[in-house]
C-alpha cells in the first residue's frame, strides 16, 4: 500500500476576534511552477537557492506601464534604470521593448554601451562621474545629467579641453509634499539653486541644455507628488523659454513608482495600497498637459522607472534547511538564502509560498537565512504551513535591486535563470565559484607558506 | 504523556479546552496522534503507527513528535 504524504503535526491556538482583515490567506497556495516550469526541476538542474526571471512578466509589465502613459500623452520614452537590475539579459529585454538606458556610474555606462545601446540613448545620472566618464559620455553624445555645481564647473573645463558641445540636463530636487524630501542630489528648486545653474549653463554657452530631470524618491505611495514635480519642471522650462527663448526638449521624472510589494510594518498589503501605473500616469500627464510650457510644444516625457517594472518578474527559489522552536514558542524556519542575497527583506514583507502541496494547517513563525547573524531575518512574522527540511519555497517579487545589491558572503552568489516567452529556461548569470573569487586576490610571497605540523 | 480528560476534540480537528476557554486547530496527522494519545498509546506505539502509514523516516518523525509534544503541553492540552 502506498504511504500517505507526511506533514509535520501541528497544533495552533485560534484567536477569535483577530481575523485577517482581508479574510483570504493569499500566502498559502503552493507555487509549484513558474511560467509553466517546475520549481523542483529548476532547483534540481540549477541548484538552490536560484533566482528566476520571467521574461513574459517583464514584457507584460513594461507594456502595461508604457500604455498607461501613451494613452494619455503622445511623447513618452522609457529609460531602463540599470542599478535596479543590470544583468545584461534583463537589460536587453527592456532595450528590445524600446527602453533607453539610465546609468549612474562608469561601470553601468560601459555595460550599456557593451549591450549595444547607442550613446545618444544613454542617460548618465548620479554625483559620481569621473573625468574619463564625462569624456566618454561627451564622445558618445549621451545625455549628461548634472548633479552638483562642482560637476558643472568640471564639465565646463572638460568641454573646453575636448572642444565639443555636450547635451546636458540638470537634476532638480524639490518639495513635493513628501517626507523625507530627497534634497541630497541635484539643485534645489525652491531656493533658486536650480535656476542659478540653468543661468550658468546657458550664459556660459558651451553646452546644450536639452532637458530637466528629477527623481523625487523611491516607492512613492502618492501619485500626486509626481504631479507637483511635473508642474515645477514645466514651470522651469517655461521660464527658460521666456527668458532665453530656448526650448527644453524633454522632462525626465526619474523613477520611484511603488511595486506591489508590501512595505515592512505596513498595515495594508502592497497590492492594495500602491498606486497603479494608471494613477501615476494620470497625475503626471494631466500636470504636463495643463502646464503653461506645454502649450507651446509638448516636451518628451522620460521615465526611469525601476522597481515597478522588474520586481514582479523575479522570484527566488530556495530550500528549507531546518526547523527550530524558539524559546517564546514560535517556530523558526531556516532557509538556504539569507539577507545577503535578498537585501529587500529589510524593506518588504516578502510573500513566500511553499513549492509543494500541503494541507491547510498553518503555524506562526519566523523565517531566517543561514548567515549565523541576528540581522538575517527574511520574515519576522509569517504564517506558513508546516514545512520540513528539503522542502522548497518561492519568494515572490524580488526582481528589483537584489541582483545588484547582493553581497558575496560565506557562500557564492547563486545562478540566475530566465524563462523565455516559450517557457524555455536560459542560464543568464552563473553561480560564482571559488576560482572566480580567488582570481582577484593576491598572496604576498612571504605569506605563501606556513607549517602547522 | 496524556491528553487531559476534559479536552474536547471534534472530527474536524477543532480542540477546545473548557478550563481555559482556549480553542485550537490541528492538522490531520496531529489529530491522529492526539487520538492515539487518548487511547493511552505510548511513544513507541505511536511512532510505529505513523511510520507504517506515512512516508516519513524515523529520525524526522522523532524530532517532530518531540516538538509536537512540547506544543501540546505548552497549550495545556496534554500533561506528563
Ligand atoms: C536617478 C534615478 N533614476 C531612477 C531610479 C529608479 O528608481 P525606482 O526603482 O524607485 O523606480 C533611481 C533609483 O534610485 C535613481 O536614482
Amino acid at each position: 500500500m502506498e504511504k500517505l504524504r507526511y506533514e509535520r503535526p501541528v497544533v495552533k491556538k485560534l484567536n477569535t476576534g483577530m481575523m485577517n482583515k482581508f479574510g483570504t490567506r493569499t500566502e498559502y497556495n503552493p507555487v509549484t511552477h513558474i511560467d509553466g516550469v517546475s520549481v523542483k526541476g529548476l532547483i534540481e538542474k540549477y541548484g538552490s537557492p536560484l533566482f528566476v526571471i520571467s521574461e513574459r512578466t517583464i514584457r507584460q509589465t513594461y507594456q502595461d506601464c508604457k500604455r498607461a502613459f501613451t494613452n494619455r500623452y503622445p511623447r513618452v520614452q522609457m529609460a531602463w534604470s540599470y542599478k535596479t537590475n543590470y544583468i545584461n539579459a534583463v537589460c536587453n529585454v527592456f532595450h528590445q521593448e524600446g527602453s533607453w538606458a539610465e546609468v549612474v556610474s562608469g561601470f553601468e555606462y560601459n555595460k550599456a554601451l557593451q549591450n549595444g545601446v547607442p550613446g545618444n540613448k544613454i542617460i548618465f545620472n548620479g554625483p559620481d562621474k569621473t573625468d574619463n566618464d564625462l569624456k566618454l559620455a561627451i564622445d558618445h553624445n549621451s545625455l549628461i545629467h548634472i548633479d552638483h555645481l562642482d560637476e558643472l564647473y568640471r564639465l565646463m573645463e572638460i568641454t573646453k579641453e575636448v572642444n565639443k558641445r555636450p547635451r546636458v540636463a540638470i537634476r532638480v530636487n524639490m518639495d513635493t509634499g513628501v517626507y523625507p524630501m530627497w534634497d541630497r542630489f541635484g539643485f534645489n528648486y525652491e531656493t533658486g539653486q536650480a535656476w542659478d545653474a540653468i543661468n550658468k549653463i546657458i550664459l556660459n554657452d558651451q553646452m546644450d541644455l536639452v532637458g530637466l530631470h528629477c527623481h523625487i524618491g523611491t516607492f512613492m505611495l502618492t501619485a500626486n507628488a509626481y504631479a507637483i514635480a511635473a508642474s515645477k519642471l514645466a514651470d522651469l522650462a517655461y521660464h527658460i523659454h521666456a527668458k532665453f527663448n530656448k526650448k527644453i526638449s524633454y522632462i525626465d521624472l526619474g523613477g520611484g513608482f511603488a511595486s506591489k510589494n508590501t512595505l515592512r510594518g505596513s498595515y495594508l498589503q502592497g497590492n492594495v495600497s500602491s498606486p497603479s501605473f494608471d494613477d501615476y500616469a494620470e497625475a503626471i500627464c494631466s500636470a504636463l498637459l495643463n502646464a503653461e510650457y506645454s502649450k507651446q510644444e509638448l516636451p518628451l516625457l522620460i521615465l526611469e522607472t525601476g522597481r515597478a517594472l522588474i520586481d514582479d518578474a523575479g522570484s527566488l527559489c530556495g530550500t528549507v534547511l531546518a526547523n527550530k522552536r524558539l524559546s517564546d514558542g514560535r517556530r523558526a524556519t531556516i532557509m538556504d538564502f539569507g539577507v545577503n542575497i535578498l537585501f529587500t527583506s529589510f524593506w518588504y514583507e516578502h510573500k513566500l509560498s511553499p513549492a509543494q502541496e500541503f494541507s491547510h494547517y498553518t503555524e506562526d513563525g519566523v523565517v531566517y537565512g543561514p548567515l549565523c547573524m541576528n540581522i538575517d531575518v527574511i520574515r519576522e512574522n509569517i504564517t506558513l504551513p508546516p514545512m520540513k527540511k528539503g522542502d522548497n519555497v518561492v519568494v515572490h517579487s524580488v526582481g528589483a535591486y537584489n541582483m545588484t545589491q547582493w553581497m558575496q558572503f560565506i557562500a557564492m552568489r547563486p545562478n540566475v535563470v530566465m524563462i523565455d516567452m516559450d517557457s524555455k529556461v536560459h542560464l543568464i548569470r552563473n553561480k560564482e565559484t571559488l576560482e572566480y573569487i580567488n582570481n582577484i586576490e593576491e598572496m604576498p610571497a612571504y605569506l605563501k607558506e606556513f607549517n602547522l605540523s | 504523556m496524556k491528553i487531559k480528560k476534559n479536552i474536547a476534540i471534534s472530527e474536524s480537528g477543532f480542540i477546545f479546552n473548557p478550563t481555559t476557554g482556549d480553542s485550537f486547530s490541528t492538522n490531520p496527522i496531529g489529530f491522529e496522534i492526539i487520538h492515539l494519545l487518548k487511547e493511552d498509546k505510548n511513544k513507541d506505539e505511536i511512532k510505529q503507527t505513523i511510520l507504517n502509514r506515512y512516508a516519513v523516516d524515523e529520525s524526522t518523525f522523532e524530532k517532530d513528535f518531540y516538538d509536537f509534544s512540547t506544543l501540546l503541553q505548552n497549550s495545556q492540552i496534554a500533561e506528563d
